[in-house]
């Protein structure tokens, strides 16, 4: 299906307006603060108009994953061609997007996160210029990251997004922002670094035939077409690499259930895992978090994390099934531990925000818990919780810095009695927190419960244990609305207000996604399932070529 | 009347206190009156129609079961599975259409009652709200066909429960009871839902039915019926904390916290009885040995709870164990078989129970009001130690009060005698059959308490002197809007709403409307058949019913010996079994108990956790990053001084030389033939030598 606006594909434009709107941020002349706080909103408002007409032009009946003709709004161009490389050969990149099941749900996310966040951001007020062009670099990056189809623009897209991050942090952060603008950057470089093993060794690995216009044709299409005319060359693109026929013989990684695909199984689970973030990769979450401004903690919680799971899914599960059955259990293992242990350890916190940061660890072990079952409605309930707990957590985030604005502090024992002088803060903060708790009739629990009813068909025992922090995030979230609000109100906060127009702008339309997709969430159901029936269908079959293998 | 228009009218009955709920809650403010009247009204035609679709249900649809589904998600073709859609829905049986109208006409009472009892509240709007989201989550459990949304209303009762207790939340024993309430429930909901995974797993399908028949045809859980005992006994546990069973009964007293029409609607009557509601509901799916497990769960909870209502003097921490055990009993009930002795002992117990707690809000209402014109601030308006004597004051609720300890007392011509015999048959019944003799004596000796423990505080609030007379001329009765509500509950707590024999309830129309569905758990596994244990409930029926009496009254006569005629002297009593007393008095030191092994240590665990985040995995990190850093630091150390001095020693020797050796170079011609001519004679003589 073709998408194009002024000849220029939909795709491109929601990725790119961004940038679009850096430059001409960088234009204005850094008194104009105003325009340049309108300007970046116009275009993140801009993205968030396409995306939504993404959406709306989605056509569900297709599944991708792994066919290009699954792949919806496709675009498709040569973007670095290089005729001969000593040792390389011909170096083909291709400039392709689309999206699926699986991603246009991130597409819809990304773009109502970063619109929230660039709301949220009117409050900042150093060096706005580089602030807002760093922003937009971001959203470019993130969105990049879910449209690419090829493993190599992928690759430069999750580069492009860290860099502004480390600015972010690093410059517009709190007291201890500078080390833990390092940790953050240090500990994703440490997992791209090992994508970009993996990555190599998978394009030496896959081989492809092109001919002269750059159209490509897999191992099995170009022997029955005939090879003359064509160009046997290896390649980035995805798609290519998830068709086990175009691995070249006795290369590194093909075959099924080697050591080798194990080994890169393991190296790009790693990279993932450390965006994710799951136990024990995800210390650099908490000072990420507490460090950075209001805006930047938003976006991190509300799509950069959601780029480790997304990863595994779009990338890990498709090229390596057999390897993620093979690493199924550790991988829900993982997940289990991660909400356990997340929840215990937020229930210790006495930094607000630190408090949310470790509930995000816990809720995304959820997700990867869900993944793992490798069935259909774990994976919903796996993929519906990335786009809930991105709204959710945006909230809660965006609650710390409502108080934090007016209070300067973030610590909980601090507070008390807000219910009465807040009623209006009150109302959202409770509908985000019991959302968070996983209370009925709002978005978290849906997901949570499918990702749950999911594992239990594969992992028992592991599921069982997960499903007892429903209990220990109840305890946290209540304790911390009982020290927030209930109780008496301390001398020193009676001259707190309420939140004023901008923050019900951006707290408003989330509390009612929320309660929206609680109640109906087929809309956003509809979108991923054929998709994940397909990627379940992947590694049935995968199943049960492995189990054949084993005979 | 159709059934889908009965269904339509189903639905209108559970969505009308939800719309009272949005309107109130954003517009309450503004509204007249604060917008009690608009719930009110809600609930008020809620209840009609229940009433019209109970009679058109056992009128016209005496045996069916009426649905109404809808696909809520659609997963289409599922890999490994086939077509998969989650179908929700609505059914209206005779349970069910009983329940509404349990519900229902409780909580109309209650509205009408918190409009005297609240008035003046600072956040008078916003509980009537919350009851009316109370309201709706509970029709919703009422009304659910599936396991789905059973647990959302279950959740969402769990909520309203936390909003309700936690209403004046500036009292820190408030916000705390709301929490422990919440997280208590929350522990049982675990088990709830790791039952319905089990089952969802096994059959993917929520629906109570489809369930029932996969099981039927003998497709068990996991191919085994030990899954499908396990499945029964984890869907237990939810009604374990929501209807404050053993060993998770903790929250029911605290949540006395809560508005005294609150405890009445929330802890009493409805939600707290939701669990039993749950347990017959999935009764067919309860193996042998799952239903042993409820009936002991049930029979310790009936047990333990009446031993400590009979040491407390809080007025409502007295109910609320009254309350446990009770519904210890309907669960016991249901545990031994007794279906519609357990069903039909839930709604006589709602209305007495309501009344009771009501009538202690009256009470309470009357002693806070004198206790505030005295500027009394320290008496508890709610220690029966400080009452006596207001039965000459509040006539109306006194005899109510009355009425509804009789009931509650099992006495004969009561809604209470019948419901509560025929359980009592049910665990005689159930002794005979199993051998199990320890059931049917809890429940007669608990009977026996109940009546001491009840008559107990009567006496002490109604009848003797008064304590102090200067507070005694202040007590008024309450206004009509709070005394109506009471005289309607005891009527209903007479026998002939229920049957027409006031000596078997068997033979009334809720009994027999509510009759025990047949199993679907395979015939190895299952408890004694309808018939097997029909025959023998009716047997033990008569010798059940002089026990109760005997038990009943001699409970009843022991009270009026200690407390009315002091015959008997409880301090004495107290005295000499000091032990047991603080014991009692002390709630068997189960918060206690709680508090160190399971707050104490997930607290400590936290903590532990905490440290082991923030020293050892983030000491890996950042000790990963020093060594990185001494490294180079060495690196750079070497660099500087090995290799780079290696270089610069080359450099800094040849510089040496050169210095040295640049002295010669003066451009003198002279110099250097004289240097030459030097050379010259030094290598001569170097060769002669050699």
């Amino acid at each position: 299906m073709e998408f194009s606006i002024l000849g220029v594909g939909a795709l491109t434009w929601v990725t790119f307006l961004p940038v679009v709107g850096m430059i001409i941020v960088l234009m204005i002349p850094k008194e104009q603060r105003n325009a340049i706080k309108w300007s970046s909103l116009a275009f993140v408002g801009l993205q968030l108009i396409v995306a939504f007409a993404l959406v709306m032009k989605f056509d569900k009946g297709l599944a991708g994953i792994n066919t290009q003709e699954g792949m919806q709004f496709v675009e498709k161009a040569t973007w670095i061609d290089i005729k001969s490389v000593a040792w390389f050969g011909r170096i083909h990149i291709e400039y392709l997007l689309g999206v699926d099941g699986l991603s246009i749900t991130m597409v819809l996310l990304t773009a109502l996160i970063s619109f929230v966040a660039v709301i949220s951001s009117w409050t900042i007020d150093k060096s706005l210029k580089g602030y807002f062009a760093l922003l937009l670099l971001l959203d470019t990056g993130m969105m990049g990251v879910f449209v690419s189809l090829d493993f190599f623009l992928f690759y430069v897209f999750w580069e492009v997004m860290l860099l502004p991050m480390y600015f972010l942090i690093g410059i517009w952060g709190g007291p201890r922002r500078e080390y833990a603008a390092i940790k953050f950057f240090l500990y994703t470089l440490f997992g791209s670094v090992l994508m970009l093993l993996v990555m190599i060794a998978l394009y030496f690995s896959v081989n492809v035939y092109i001919d002269a216009n750059g159209v490509m044709y897999s191992v099995t299409e170009a022997m029955q077409r005939g090879t003359e005319g064509l160009e046997k060359i290896y390649t980035f693109n995805m798609l290519q690499m998830m068709n086990p026929g175009n691995f070249v013989p006795d290369s590194l990684l093909a075959g099924l259930d080697t050591s080798w695909r194990y080994l890169a199984f393991v190296g790009l689970f790693i990279g993932f895992a450390i965006k994710i973030p799951s136990f024990p990769f995800h210390t650099w979450l908490p000072d990420a978090h507490v460090e950075a401004p209001t805006p930047i903690s938003v976006i991190l919680a509300g799509v950069l994390l959601k780029l480790g799971t997304y990863g595994i899914m779009r990338i890990s599960i498709p090229i390596f099934p057999d390897a993620m059955i093979h690493y199924a259990w550790w991988i829900a293992l993982l997940g289990v531990i991660s909400m356990v242990y997340g929840a215990l350890v937020a229930m210790a916190q006495t930094d607000f925000k630190k408090l949310i940061a470790y509930s995000s660890i816990s809720h995304m072990g959820v997700v990867t818990l869900g993944m793992a079952s490798m069935n259909t409605q774990g994976m919903t309930g796996a993929v519906f919780q990335m786009f809930n707990h991105g709204t959710i957590t945006a909230m809660l985030f965006l609650i710390v810095g409502v108080i934090y604005d007016r209070a300067h502090t973030r610590g909980l024992n601090e507070f008390g009695g807000l219910m009465n002088k807040m009623p209006k803060y009150a109302a959202i903060m409770s509908i985000a927190f019991f959302a968070a708790l996983g209370l009925p009739g709002l978005s978290g629990f849906i997901s949570e419960a499918f990702s749950l009813l999911g594992a239990f068909q594969t992992f028992r025992t592991l599921t069982i244990i997960g499903a007892i922090t429903i209990v220990f995030t109840a305890g946290y979230m209540l304790w911390t609305l009982q020290r927030v609000f209930l109780g008496t109100l301390p001398e020193k906060w009676k001259d707190l207000t309420d939140m004023d127009g901008r923050e019900m702008v951006m707290l408003v339309p989330l509390a009612v996604i929320i309660i929206f997709l609680g109640i109906y969430p087929s809309p956003v159901l509809d979108l991923m399932n054929t998709s994940l029936n397909h990627l379940a269908e992947l590694l049935h079959t995968a199943q049960g070529a492995v189990m054949m293998g084993a005979r | 009347m159709s059934q889908e228009l009965l269904m339509y009218l189903s639905v209108a009955i559970l969505l009308l206190p939800l719309i009272g709920f949005v309107k109130v809650i954003f517009f309450g403010k503004r509204l007249p009156r604060q917008g009690d009247w608009l719930e009110t009204l809600a609930i008020s035609v809620a209840l009609l129609l229940s009433l019209l679709v109970l009679y058109q249900k056992l009128t016209l649809y005496h045996a069916e079961t009426l649905s109404l589904n809808f696909t809520w998600i659609d997963f289409h073709d599922v890999p490994g599975i086939g077509p998969l859609k989650i179908i929700l829905g609505f059914s209206i049986d005779n349970l069910a259409a009983i329940m509404l109208v349990v519900v229902t006409l409780i909580s109309t009472l209650v509205h009408f009652f918190s409009i005297g009892y609240m008035q003046g509240d600072v956040r008078y709007s916003r509980y009537f709200a919350f009851l009316g989201i109370f309201s709706f989550s509970m029709l919703m459990i009422v009304l659910a066909n599936n396991l789905f949304l059973l647990y959302v209303g279950w959740e969402l009762v769990g909520l309203s429960s936390y909003l309700l207790i936690g209403h004046w939340y500036e009292k820190k024993s408030a916000s705390d009871a709301g929490m422990k309430a919440f997280i208590t429930n929350r522990i049982g909901d675990v088990g709830f839902f790791v039952g319905i995974m089990i089952l969802f797993g096994t059959f993917h399908t929520f629906g109570l039915t489809e369930i029932f028949e996969q099981v039927k045809a003998g497709n068990l859980p996991f191919g085994s019926e030990w899954w499908l005992t396990a499945a029964g006994v984890l869907i237990f546990c939810g009604a374990i904390g929501k209807s404050a069973q053993f060993p998770l009964h903790v929250w029911l007293p605290d949540a006395m916290e809560g508005p005294t029409p609150v405890s009445a609607l929330i802890h009493a009557a409805t939600m707290v009885a939701a669990g039993v509601y749950l347990v017959a509901r999935t009764f067919p799916l309860m193996t042998a040995d799952a239903l042993m497990v409820i009936t002991y769960i049930g029979a310790t909870t009936a047990f333990i709870s009446a031993t400590i209502a009979v040491a407390q003097n809080d007025i409502k921490k007295v109910l609320a164990y009254s309350t446990i055990s009770q519904l210890g009993y309907m669960v016991m009930g249901l545990g031994v078989g007794a279906y519609s002795a357990g069903f039909f002992h839930l709604v006589t117990h709602a209305m007495f129970k309501a009344g009771l707690f009501l009538g202690s809000g009256s009470v309470i209402h009357a002693m806070h009001h004198a206790l505030h014109h005295q500027h009394d601030h320290h008496t508890d308006p709610q220690d029966i130690r400080n009452m006596g004597g207001l039965k000459a004051k509040m006539p109306v609720t006194f005899w109510t009060f009355l009425i509804f300890t009789l009931a509650i007392s099992g006495v004969p011509l009561t809604s209470g005698f019948l419901s509560k015999d025929s359980i009592l048959a049910g665990t005689l019944a159930f002794g005979n059959l199993t051998g199990h003799i320890l059931i049917p004596i809890v429940g007669f000796f608990v009977a026996g308490l109940t009546a001491f423990y009840m008559f107990r505080i009567v006496i002490l609030t109604f009848l003797g002197e008064h304590k102090s007379p200067e507070r005694f001329s202040l007590i008024h009765e309450s206004p009509k809007v709070m005394t109506v509500p009471l005289m309607i509950l005891a009527a209903l707590s007479f026998f002939f709403f229920y049957s027409m024999n006031p000596l078997d309830g068997a033979e009334g129309w809720i009994s027999q409307a509510t009759q025990r569905p047949e199993t679907v758990v395979p015939a190895s596994v299952a408890a004694a058949s309808t018939e097997v244990f029909e025959e023998a409930h009716h047997h033990a029926h008569y010798t059940a019913m002089f026990l109760s009496l005997a038990v009943a009254g001699l409970g009843i006569l022991i009270a009026f010996a200690t407390y009315h005629w002091k015959k008997i002297s409880a301090d004495k009593v107290a005295e000499n079994f000091s032990g047991l007393h603080k014991f009692l008095l002390n709630k068997w030191y189960f918060d206690e108990l709680y508090g160190v092994i399971a707050i104490g240590a997930s607290l400590r665990l936290t903590e532990i956790l905490k440290w082991f985040d923030n020293t050892i995995i983030d000491g890996i990190v950042n000790g990963s990053g020093w060594i990185t850093k001494v490294t180079s630091a060495i690196s750079g150390w070497f660099d500087n001084w090995v290799i780079d001095g290696a270089v610069n020693a080359v450099a800094y020797i040849s510089g040496f030389f050169g210095i040295a050796l640049k002295k010669t170079q003066t451009g003198k011609v002279q110099t250097y033939v004289a240097l030459a001519v030097f050379g010259v004679m030094v290598f001569y003589f170097a060769m002669r030598l050699l």
